[in-house]
């Protein structure tokens, strides 16, 4: 199958230290992929690389076939901290909405100047994302009133609503409660029979129960395989005295 | 305040004070929301002081300042966008510089104009009972194209306050549609200029946004709740000024002040209070819970 995501030879650095050095990753369609990790180890940069927010100073990244910053309209992606004030006068529905932006829009750049108006078609799939992640009843309600377990499901189906190919999400379920991130990653693996997944994630042992393969980042790609990861994986990325939970698979 | 009204039957000049004060709130309420949930009220400072520059070189060079303004506030908005775009480490230094800047052209600007020397206190604090009818419709001009493109792209607005990032990722100019935003902020700027001078733009293009934004949870009402609440302060302080003939522009900024302090105060107490119904509610349910 040939890969949906085409990483090669990049490296990035924001400025004296490199972040990401020498990255190889490919990813196929219908994969779930997790990118773990210690903190700052540049697994959001290789999102934000991906997304083309970033440019790489070396290497290339080509998504569905062309460069990363021509196709962020196929990814849908959930960042890690929320960009908007909390206050800002906004509700669920509008902010879904937004994840409409560009869609029935041409390619290039002036037809990015178009005004362009919300449909009626607008409204039913703002609807569906919501009632898919289970936050059917947030619509009217101001961004700033949500838990953080309900925003997370807010900011996901602003990612959903734009009908994407592929759905990146960073640490996704940082700064929710333990029986939430259960929910959420079963969610994602539903959402997975129909998109590619990637997510970023700092625990491992949690994640391998639902992803399909583990990219393990820290400045480099340390491993890249669909086996468990064992003690010794688990070392080279965090250093010593990390401790294991095993469990089945 | 009687006085006034019974003034306002019999003088144009009140009359077209009035209409200035109307369609300078529509500018006021619309940008003004924009500014406030944007957290950009000192880039339209920085806008609103520069645009001294270009009125000091107007009446330098014979012409009306207010047609220097329109050029100069323009100006003013694109240099300070692309600063912020692209020098975001030394963002408020840079406008800081630039606000001081525009300032010190238009006062040396002035000080050598030939002939009359032009009212300086005019332009810093404006002069409403000044206003000439034929800037009425240049007024209502500006507002018709404001309105315009708002309408056009308020979707594309929304966005870039809210989340550039995400407007990025969307496909969204976000380039483009901020420096749209800050020239459109600069029109604005103009606008308001006539009502109370640069110094005191800044209050009123924020204060009645800050205002409508401590009652309403969409961005639309916001702007229709800040351009009545505009209208409203600036007519009744040009009101209260008629009688002791103070001038107005300081009367409305301490009106508007005034409305600001009361309702953020008004806010915290009706937030701690219901808080505190909820907390007591909380606890009563657990006791029969109990």
């Amino acid at each position: 199958m040939s890969s949906i995501i085409d990483i090669q030879g990049v490296s990035f650095s924001y400025d004296y230290s490199p972040t990401l050095s020498q990255i190889d990753l490919k990813v196929a369609e219908g994969e779930f992929l997790g990118i773990v990790g210690p903190n700052a180890g540049g697994k959001s940069t290789l999102l934000k690389l991906i997304l083309g927010l970033l440019r790489p100073q070396s290497g290339t990244i080509r998504v569905f076939n062309r460069p990363a910053s021509q196709a962020s309209r196929l990814l849908g992606y959930v960042p890690q901290y929320p960009s908007f004030p909390r206050d800002f006068p906004i509700t669920v529905e509008q902010v879904v909405r937004m994840g409409r932006l560009g869609l029935g829009q041409g390619e290039g750049r002036w037809w990015a100047l178009w005004p362009g108006r919300g449909s009626g078609a607008d409204g039913d799939a703002v609807r569906r994302a919501l009632a898919e992640v289970e936050a059917g009843g947030l619509a009217k309600r101001q961004i700033g009133s949500l838990s953080g377990g309900q925003l997370q499901r807010v900011l996901l189906a602003r990612a959903l609503v734009g009908q994407p190919r592929v759905l990146i999400l960073d640490e996704p379920t940082a700064n929710i409660d333990q029986r939430m991130e259960g929910e959420i990653f079963d969610l994602l693996k539903g959402l997975n029979e129909r998109m590619t997944i990637l997510v970023v994630s700092h625990d491992v042992a949690f994640i391998s129960r639902y992803v399909s393969r583990v990219a393990c980042i820290n400045q480099t790609l340390v491993c890249h395989q669909t086996e468990a990861v064992d003690g010794e994986v688990i070392q080279d990325l965090y250093g010593e005295s990390v401790r294991m939970i095993a469990h089945a698979h | 305040m009687d006085d006034f009204f019974s003034a306002l039957m019999q003088h144009t000049f009140l009359q077209t004070a009035v209409a200035t004060a109307i369609l300078a709130s529509i500018g006021c309420g619309v940008m003004g929301s924009y500014v406030v949930v944007k957290r950009i009220a000192f880039l339209a400072g920085g806008i609103a002081h520069s645009v001294l520059g270009g009125m000091g070189a107007a009446v330098y060079f014979g012409y009306e300042p207010l047609h220097g303004a329109l050029p100069a506030a323009v100006a003013a908005a694109l240099l300070i966008g692309w600063v912020r775009l692209r020098w975001r480490a030394q963002e408020d230094t840079l406008i800081s510089a630039l606000w001081a800047i525009g300032m010190a052209i238009g006062v040396l600007f002035i000080a050598k104009a030939p002939g009359y020397q032009a009212d300086l206190m005019s332009y810093l604090f404006g002069n409403i009972l000044l206003v000439p009818e034929e800037s009425l419709w240049f007024m209502a001009a500006l507002d018709l194209l404001l309105l315009t493109i708002v309408a056009a792209y308020h979707r594309q607005f929304l966005a870039i306050v809210f989340d550039e990032e995400f407007a990025r990722l969307r496909g969204v100019p976000v380039g483009f549609f901020y420096l749209l935003l800050l020239v459109l902020v600069a029109v604005t700027v103009v606008l308001l200029i006539q009502v109370v001078g640069l110094i005191l733009v800044l209050a009123l293009l924020t204060l009645p946004a800050a205002v409508a934004g401590h009652y309403v949870h969409s961005l639309g009402r916001m702007m229709l709740i800040a351009t009545v609440l505009g209208a409203l302060l600036s007519v009744t302080g040009l009101a209260l000024s008629y009688g002791p003939d103070l001038p107005a522009g300081p009367v409305i900024i301490l009106l508007a002040g005034g409305a600001y302090v009361l309702s953020a105060i008004a806010t915290q107490l009706l937030g701690r209070r219901r808080a505190r119904l909820a907390a007591t509610r909380g606890a009563w349910q657990g006791e029969t819970r109990a």
